[in-house]
């Protein structure tokens, strides 16, 4: 870490550069609006933060949207009571996140395995029930929290024109490209940190209890510290993810605290490769993408697409690729992933690794072994 | 106590279906040792072989309306009432219990094939992994279900013979207060003796026998020269079939859409834990446990003391159990434990 640009530095650097520029490169594939870059970089973050708890230390969570709820919820209480300041409501989420990963954590790392599991996921189901049902007051139910023109906002002077008033960072309005810019500086620096804490003695420690958790503790290693520090920091993560949510679109409901979205990032996480710096970010992008791309194909778009086809063909495969986009796209999401689980348990990473491998034995026996090694080091 | 009562019934009808799925749950996992995040899906197949058995019987022929003599008018009349007249009637009123016939081969042989499949190649992998591929192999199966059946429940009524309510205050002596609808005590009664019928196999049978020894320790069993795998995937099949069936037998009290399955997992997940992983007992008993406790926190009195309860209860008791008794109610030691 002494000298500057060391591989880490490049790594992060590079990070930057390419989140920042993909308004740009990200044009040709009809991915280049706010709205969807707004999306990779919050599910980004959440997903990096996610796989500080399971890629590193192995316990997998069920129960992680009920961070991203309270996150949100935070969030737009701070907008509504105190001010429009995006950077005030990051800080309260944060705050707020933090203190309920504390208990949930505290308890919930009590067990391991499966055990874990279902413990994360019953404090989330209650957490989504209870917003649903005796929460009302503070969650608005059904309807989902909404800014009001009523709202006291006690440290915003100036007076709310027509309409509802919107987030802003010190007077700069955060609609789109601002936003989007918003959220990836914001992803960038919790990308930069989890690459620190990975490469800290503490992120040693944590895959020293996932590779063997009983060795290190006859070693007289408490771990339990160390589980619950990994857990809350991955809760802040998600928090911050569910804060930015309700920076971009001010508007909570309790839907995004169900534990299929728990589900979601954890098939990010799965996809791009758990344990790896760059798998979550690209699995939460590949998977937002694929969300946003195939949901909009419908009938017609493929009638295009397979037009060349003859038409008793073309009728019977239009049909047949139907069930996997619009409103079916989960099912491809679902083959997709089953694909990887059973055969690329790395996930993207763990391809990308393999594919490098193959190209490099074919280069050549000399180069092989030295590309096949800085390969090694960049997934780590 | 007439609101004791109802509440008591209502519990051990949620319970039962409870404990039927943890019950299929608990035999996947104590003989094969997967945690399977598809079986939800499987009490929604279950579900949806009644609804298609339902349209199967339902499948009409356009005739013209003869009552209507003043425009062309046309109604559908099924095929069933066409051949065989009040007798056809009959049996499409009766559509739902008539497809368990249809339900038990189905159910086996997905169950079957999913097994042989997919599951037999992560015996070697970790939880986390199994956990996995079986949470993606759900989502196929859901959104395939969505693709053929749509989006919205689907309405299977219970047979009219049996739609109405019994009066069961009388039963006991207890005025006219208490009735319930015979379609949920008979769906109770079901439950009953399916598990009963599974512990009379694993108990009294060869074959479950063989089942219980292998549960307990396979390579022994498998040294003895009995090919442990083939009876392990049975019973796979049977955990389907038991599953499926209860799917089929809930469908009138609640018309099945396609994340019926995974409104249930949650719930099955956390019965099989509180029972104790691995004990068939325990995931019974913790069903009906869970299913009564339930019922008893949704009523307007426990609500006005604890507001809430009603939508925790399960999770609470499922936090409380695990902390103070890691294994559950009645797990046994070494299983699933690091």
């Amino acid at each position: 870490m002494a000298q500057f640009p060391n591989k880490d530095h490049i790594l992060v650097l590079g990070f930057a550069a390419v989140i920042l520029l993909m308004p740009l490169w990200l044009q040709p594939f009809g991915a280049g609006y706010p709205d969807l870059l707004q999306k990779f970089a919050i599910f980004g973050l959440f997903a990096i933060g996610f796989n500080i708890l399971f890629g590193m230390t192995g316990y997998l969570s069920f129960g992680h949207a009920a961070f991203i709820g309270i996150g949100s919820y935070t969030a737009l209480w701070s907008f509504k009571l105190f001010s429009m300041n995006a950077l005030l409501a990051i800080v309260f989420a944060m705050a707020v996140t933090g203190v309920f990963a504390l208990l949930i954590g505290f308890i919930a790392l009590r067990r391991s395995g499966i055990y874990f599991s279902i413990l994360t996921l019953a404090f989330a189901q209650m957490c989504y029930n209870l917003a649903y049902s005796v929460l009302t007051p503070i969650t608005n139910g059904e309807t989902g929290l909404q800014l009001e023109q009523a709202d006291p906002r006690i440290f915003d002077s100036a007076p709310v024109g027509d309409g509802l008033p919107l987030p802003d960072l010190f007077g700069m309005g955060l609609t789109g490209y601002n936003g989007f810019y918003f959220c990836a500086v914001v992803l960038i620096i919790g990308f930069y940190i989890s690459v620190r804490l990975v490469r800290s003695p503490f992120g040693m420690m944590l895959k020293a209890v996932k590779s063997n958790q009983n060795r290190m503790k006859y070693t007289g290693l408490n771990t339990r510290p160390y589980l619950l520090s990994a857990f809350v920091i991955s809760g802040i993560y998600a928090g911050l993810a569910g804060a930015l949510m309700v920076v971009i679109d001010p508007l909570a409901g309790a839907e995004r605290m169900q534990w299929t979205a728990s589900g979601e990032v954890v098939l990010m996480t799965i996809l791009g490769g758990a344990g790896t710096l760059l798998g979550p970010m690209i699995g939460a992008a590949v998977i937002k993408y694929c969300e946003n791309i195939f949901s909009a194909f419908n009938q017609g778009v493929l009638n295009d697409i397979f037009g060349f086809l003859p038409d008793g063909i073309q009728g019977a495969w239009v049909s047949f690729a139907g069930l996997f986009v619009g409103s079916g796209w989960h099912l491809t999401l679902g083959v997709l992933f089953m694909l990887i689980v059973i055969f690329l348990p790395g996930g993207a990473m763990e391809g990308f690794q393999r594919l490098a491998d193959w190209i490099s034995a074919r280069v050549g026996k000399a180069t092989a072994s030295k590309s096949k090694l800085n390969e090694q080091e960049g997934a780590e | 106590m007439d609101a004791v009562l109802l509440q008591l019934l209502n519990g051990l009808d949620k319970g039962g279906a409870y404990a039927l799925i943890a019950l299929g749950l608990t035999l996947i996992f104590g003989t094969l040792g997967v945690v399977n995040f598809a079986h939800g899906a499987l009490f929604m197949l279950g579900a949806f072989c009644a609804v298609s058995f339902q349209n199967l019987l339902t499948l009409s022929k356009r005739v013209k309306d003869e009552s209507v003599t003043f425009f062309e008018a046309y109604k559908e009349i099924p095929y069933l009432e066409i051949w065989f007249g009040d007798t056809g009637t009959l049996l499409i009123d009766m559509a739902v219990p008539l497809s368990l016939i249809l339900t038990v081969p189905i159910m086996l042989a997905i169950g079957y094939s999913m097994e042989r499949g997919l599951i037999q190649r992560f015996y070697k992998r970790t939880h986390a992994e199994q956990i996995l591929v079986t949470f993606g192999l759900a989502i196929v199966l859901q959104e395939l279900v969505k693709a053929n059946f749509g989006a919205n429940p689907i309405p299977t009524p219970a047979p009219d013979l049996v739609s109405g309510s019994a009066n069961v205050g009388s039963w006991f002596g207890l005025g006219d207060n208490v009735i319930y609808p015979w379609w949920r005590l008979i769906f109770f009664g079901f439950a009953g003796v399916v598990i009963a019928g599974v512990f009379a196999f694993l108990q009294l049978t060869t074959f479950g026998m063989v089942v219980r020894a292998g549960m307990a320790d396979r390579e022994t069993v498998g040294l003895l020269g009995i090919d442990i795998d083939r009876k392990f995937t049975i019973v796979f099949g049977l955990a389907a079939v038991v599953t499926g069936m209860a799917g089929v037998m809930y469908a009138p009290i609640l018309p099945p859409d396609y994340h019926i399955g995974m409104d249930f997992l949650v719930l099955s997940f956390v019965v099989v834990v509180v029972g104790g992983m691995g004990s068939l007992g325990g995931a019974v008993a913790a069903g009906f446990l869970l299913g009564i406790l339930q019922s008893f926190a949704s009523m307007t009195e426990v609500k006005a003391i604890i507001p809430g309860i009603d939508q925790i209860v399960i999770y609470l008791i499922a936090v409380i159990v695990l902390l103070t008794r890691p294994r559950g109610l009645m797990g046994r030691r070494g299983v699933m434990e690091e």
